[in-house]
């Protein structure tokens, strides 16, 4: 056997190398059809749910039609439903929680990965990721215990003394004088009263923190060292490095990881039911109670019958639709971002 | 032929992980102001007997549901179903235990129980109609009572709740505005206010409002001290909560003639009842798919009724009149033949 | 001139070294906050008997069946969606380049991250509870699985957004280099850029469970919860957060403050995770040199 084998030495090697290459490009098309078979798993999970509560929806929707949109009338006893005000309140929240969240987690990535000292950036990133660990319910109970009534306490008197028509110390500041409309957005008519639309953002806020900073950390130091080294070299600042070195490097990760947060901010419900409020009524300020889609199925799913619950579920599928719009936009401007930049 | 090879596979893989140690574990689900009470119990039960009841809180409406859909044993809701539905389902029902919902407020100087209201005026306030608490008629109903002159802030439930359903169904009872404004329901489109999370944020709320007006259940307010209020029931007497008046409540609302035990409590005739009185309905179906199932759950709800009791009290709830015992008793004999 | 301009560049930089160390401390500040009143809330319930005790007691009781439960649930959830999700990010970021279907699945993997979590349960109710029950003529209806292919479903989109995003970040040398030395594509995947791509992957995968251990919505209709202990995944599984969220609404003081007990212990139990994997991952930094 040996001998043979070593006789025809070369013809073998190049039929085992022929025979390698085949059992490469056989395992490769496997392990290829696996990953794809893994996404696919993916979009059908989306597609699936989708479908689901556009199937459980379909009263809701052939009742309503259009209308559904537009209205904002939720009456359970009359059974006359509309997704306005959830809908307004969940993109409301979300946009409020990423205004607040995406400066702060950047300041942290920054600080863990070009401020603190060696020994102190394992401790510290470990406990940001903790408030993701937190259960939302933990953050619902805080923010109704203990957020809300700091909030009634000193910032919204505060907010509605500057900027509302009707403040509580009763002089109507140069700001409302002099900018429409501005004091729409600050009006409440429970002065007060913590929960609301700002409460609801700043939670929905910290709890997307975590996710933000966590992935904009970890992208930050994936960026070369001798790139940064090069730059510090040239003297820049570090902040030079980062704003110039570092985002444009890392930039469409550090994006993926605020649609990780946004997509936690619209979908989140508990923390969100105890501090929106829950009312449906339509108004544009953010001091006044409102209701998003996802905390009015928790409220109200459990009781929920006939058409109350297909609207429910009518809802979560437009929960769906928006955020595809939502990401839509993003993904446009990021493109013309990139053209701009390309010119 | 698939399929049965399939359900003999599925059986095989449930008997490899145990599932025949299991056969008398029974499993209900509904109404969350049960819950307390029905797990106290089953631990008591389990002690006595080995047999588990497992009940968990996802609401009356998704209680109904499963139960229609057959994946649990028992169903426990706070709102009636009707004789019609329940023939359509070949369901069966009967009440559990009895409780009691509070209005809460928070003024200044008043002392628990201290505050009277009646129901048209309770309804009045939760229509908007009453500004401030200053308002001539509830100063009519409280000679005597220093109340603060501030602004009437209602509190009220934001999600679905048998709270709600109960509350607004005394409203409407005692207020024909309510009754064709708003109605009742496990959740309303309220005419004012702000909406509190379940009893703990209606409570914390009316804790937070200075001049706030709420209602939770009784536990819940006698357990964390709020101020309550009384309130004049349909016999004209002024009641303050209390398990007397709960009980009281129960016995003299007329059962014998609703079928199916088909009956809301609220504004009871009794000289002692208390008007916001609620009972929760367990659901079952008459011919069960699963006799063992079946027998278990009515020896646990016989023993709790017999045997449950203390333990009812001291979670604040009331155990059921001995003569609703009795008819529910006949109702099982008459109704569940297997 | 270049003085001033070296003032402001060097202000500028302050300011924002400044502004980065005041927004941890905002992270900092807000985690103490919350972990204080848990802890302050809770502390009176942290006694042996939440290890020991069942919730079926009630006051009398503890929480250890949940936190059993819990840690089947979650250790199913990450079981299902590790794989899947690490498989699908590398096909994104590795495979999709020529195909209209990776900007396709990335874009829905996105949607997925913010479906609300109780109509992903719904969703498992529907393909996996009611199938059960029909197969097992209702012996089988809740079950731990159900609950931990719901809590998967959850995980997978977080998982494959960061697997797809740390692997996209991996220098293309590193790829060039191994397919000039004939490594074939899948070996190259598996033991270089997955290794280099490690830290982040992992990160991804502790995010994915510290979102979990926190969801109590779409448990409701798949787990269901139970008051007894048990250790079987196709029986009725209680978890944590269903508990939490059970004894906070509860009329009872007692109940509530063993509600925030728990709820300090599943967050211990997060650190302790993230910790313990950090220690265990940290050790093969790959450069990206």
């Amino acid at each position: 056997m040996h001998a043979t084998v070593s006789s025809n030495a070369p013809t073998t090697a190049r039929a085992e190398e022929a025979a390698r290459n085949a059992r490469d490009t056989r395992n490769d098309r496997l392990f290829g059809g696996l990953l794809k078979t893994c996404a696919l798993i993916v979009l059908v999970s989306l597609v699936g749910a989708a479908a689901s509560t556009l199937w459980l929806g379909r009263d809701a929707f052939a009742t309503f039609g259009w209308g559904f949109l537009t209205s904002s009338a939720w009456d359970p006893t009359n059974n006359q439903y509309g997704a306005l005000v959830p809908v307004m309140g969940t993109v409301t929240t979300a946009l409020i929680a990423l205004i607040f969240a995406v400066p702060v987690s950047f300041g942290i990535a920054l600080f863990l990965t070009e401020i603190a000292p060696n020994w102190l950036r394992g401790p510290v990133s470990s406990a940001i990721e903790l408030l993701a660990g937190i259960p939302s319910i933990i953050y619902g109970m805080w923010g109704l215990f203990i957020f809300a009534p700091f909030v009634a306490t000193y910032i919204k008197p505060w907010l509605m003394n500057n900027l509302s028509a009707d403040p509580p110390d009763g002089k109507i500041s140069w700001l409302v004088q002099h900018v429409p409309f501005i004091a729409k957005f600050f009006s409440s008519e429970y002065p007060f009263f913590g929960a609301g639309v700002l409460t609801a953002g700043l939670v929905l806020a910290i709890m997307i923190i975590p996710f933000i900073s966590s992935v904009m950390r970890e992208v930050f130091q994936t960026v070369p060292t001798r790139l940064k080294e090069s730059a510090y070299a040239l003297g820049s600042s570090t902040w030079e490095v980062v704003w110039d070195i570092v985002v444009p490097y890392t930039r469409t990760a550090v994006i993926g990881g605020i649609f990780l947060g946004l997509g936690r901010a619209l979908g989140e419900t508990m923390a969100v039911a105890f501090v929106l409020g829950n009312t449906f009524k339509f108004t544009p300020s953010i001091l006044e109670t409102g209701s998003s889609i996802a905390s009015t199925i928790a409220n109200q799913f459990g009781e929920a019958e006939g058409l109350q619950k297909s609207a429910l579920m009518a809802i979560a599928f437009l929960l769906f639709v928006v955020t595809f719009i939502v990401l839509t936009i993003a993904r446009l401007m990021l493109r013309r971002l990139a053209s701009k930049e390309g010119s | 032929m698939f399929t049965r090879k399939l359900r003999i596979a599925a059986l095989v893989a449930a008997s490899l992980f145990g599932m025949s140690a299991q056969a008398t574990d029974i499993t209900g689900a509904g109404s969350s102001f049960v819950y307390p009470v029905l797990s106290k119990w089953s631990a008591t039960y389990a002690e006595k007997t080995g047999n588990k009841l497992n009940y968990q809180s996802v609401g009356s409406g998704a209680g109904i549901a499963q139960i229609k859909e057959g994946t649990i044993d028992f169903g426990a809701s706070d709102a009636p179903m009707s004789a019609e539905d329940l023939a359509k389902f070949g369901l069966g029902q009967f009440p559990a235990v009895v409780g009691g919902i509070v209005p809460i407020v928070n003024l200044q100087g008043v002392a628990a129980g201290q505050l009277k209201l009646d129901g048209a005026l309770l309804a009045d306030i939760y229509l908007g109609k009453i500004a401030r608490w200053s308002d001539p008629r509830i100063a009519a109903l409280n000679p005597g009572v220093k109340i603060p002159d501030v602004k009437v802030t209602v509190v009220h439930r934001s999600d679905g709740s048998g709270t709600s359903f109960n509350f607004t169904n005394y409203l409407s009872k005692v207020s024909p505005e309510w009754a064709s404004k708003v109605k009742f329901g496990t959740a309303v489109e309220w005419p004012a206010g702000v909406g509190g999370k379940g009893n703990e944020g209606v409570s914390q709320y009316v804790r937070q409002i200075p001049g706030s007006i709420g209602y939770v259940e009784y536990a819940y307010a006698k357990k964390n001290a709020i101020s309550y209020t009384q309130l004049q029931n349909a016999a004209g007497k002024w009641i303050e909560p209390s398990a007397v008046t709960f009980a009281a409540a129960a016995s003299t609302a007329d059962w014998k003639s609703a079928k199916d035990f088909n009956l809301i409590m609220t504004n009871a005739p009794g000289d002692q009842a208390w008007p916001i009185t609620a009972t929760t309905w367990i659901i079952m179906y008459k011919k069960s798919k699963n006799a063992s199932h079946t027998k278990v759950a009515f020896d646990f709800f016989k023993w709790s009724m017999e045997n449950g009791q203390s333990q009812a009290a001291s979670l604040d709830y009331v155990a059921l009149p001995d003569t609703l015992v009795k008819q529910i008793e006949a109702y099982w004999a008459a109704e569940y033949k297997n | 001139m270049s003085a001033s301009l070296y003032t402001t560049r060097r202000i500028k930089n302050i300011v924002a070294m400044i502004l980065s160390v005041v927004a941890t401390g905002i992270g900092l500040l807000f985690l103490a906050w919350i972990l204080w009143e848990t802890l302050s809330q809770g502390i009176a319930g942290l006694k042996p008997a939440l290890f020991t005790k069942i919730t079926a007691y009630r006051e009398e009781g503890g929480l250890a069946n949940a936190m059993v439960g819990s840690l089947i649930l979650n250790v199913i959830g990450i079981l299902i969606a590790t794989p899947i999700g690490v498989m699908a990010g590398t096909w994104l970021a590795e495979y999709s380049r020529r195909s209209k279907l990776g900007p396709t699945i990335r874009f829905l993997n996105d949607i997925l991250l913010s479906a609300p979590s109780i109509v992903l349960g719904l969703f498992v109710y529907t393909i996996v509870v009611l199938p059960s029950k029909w197969l097992t003529n209702g012996d089988v209806t809740f079950s731990g699985i159900a609950g931990g292919i719901a809590l998967a479903l959850i995980a997978l989109p977080v998982i494959v957004r960061t697997t797809d995003e740390m692997l996209r970040l991996v220098p293309g040398t590193l790829r060039e280099a191994a397919l000039s030395l004939g490594v074939p594509q899948w070996k190259l995947t598996v033991q270089i850029l997955i290794r280099a791509a490690r830290s982040g992957i992992v990160t991804g995968v502790l995010l994915a469970l510290a979102r979990i251990s926190g969801e109590t919505a779409p448990l409701l209709f798949t787990a269901f919860g139970n008051n007894f202990m048990t250790f079987n995944p196709i029986d009725k599984m209680p978890s944590l957060p269903q508990v939490i969220y059970e004894y906070t609404k509860d009329p009872s003081p007692d109940i509530n403050t063993l509600a925030w007990a728990g709820a300090f212990v599943l967050t211990m139990f997060v650190l302790a995770l993230s910790l313990v994997a950090r220690f265990v991952f940290s050790r093969s930094k790959v450069s990206h040199d």
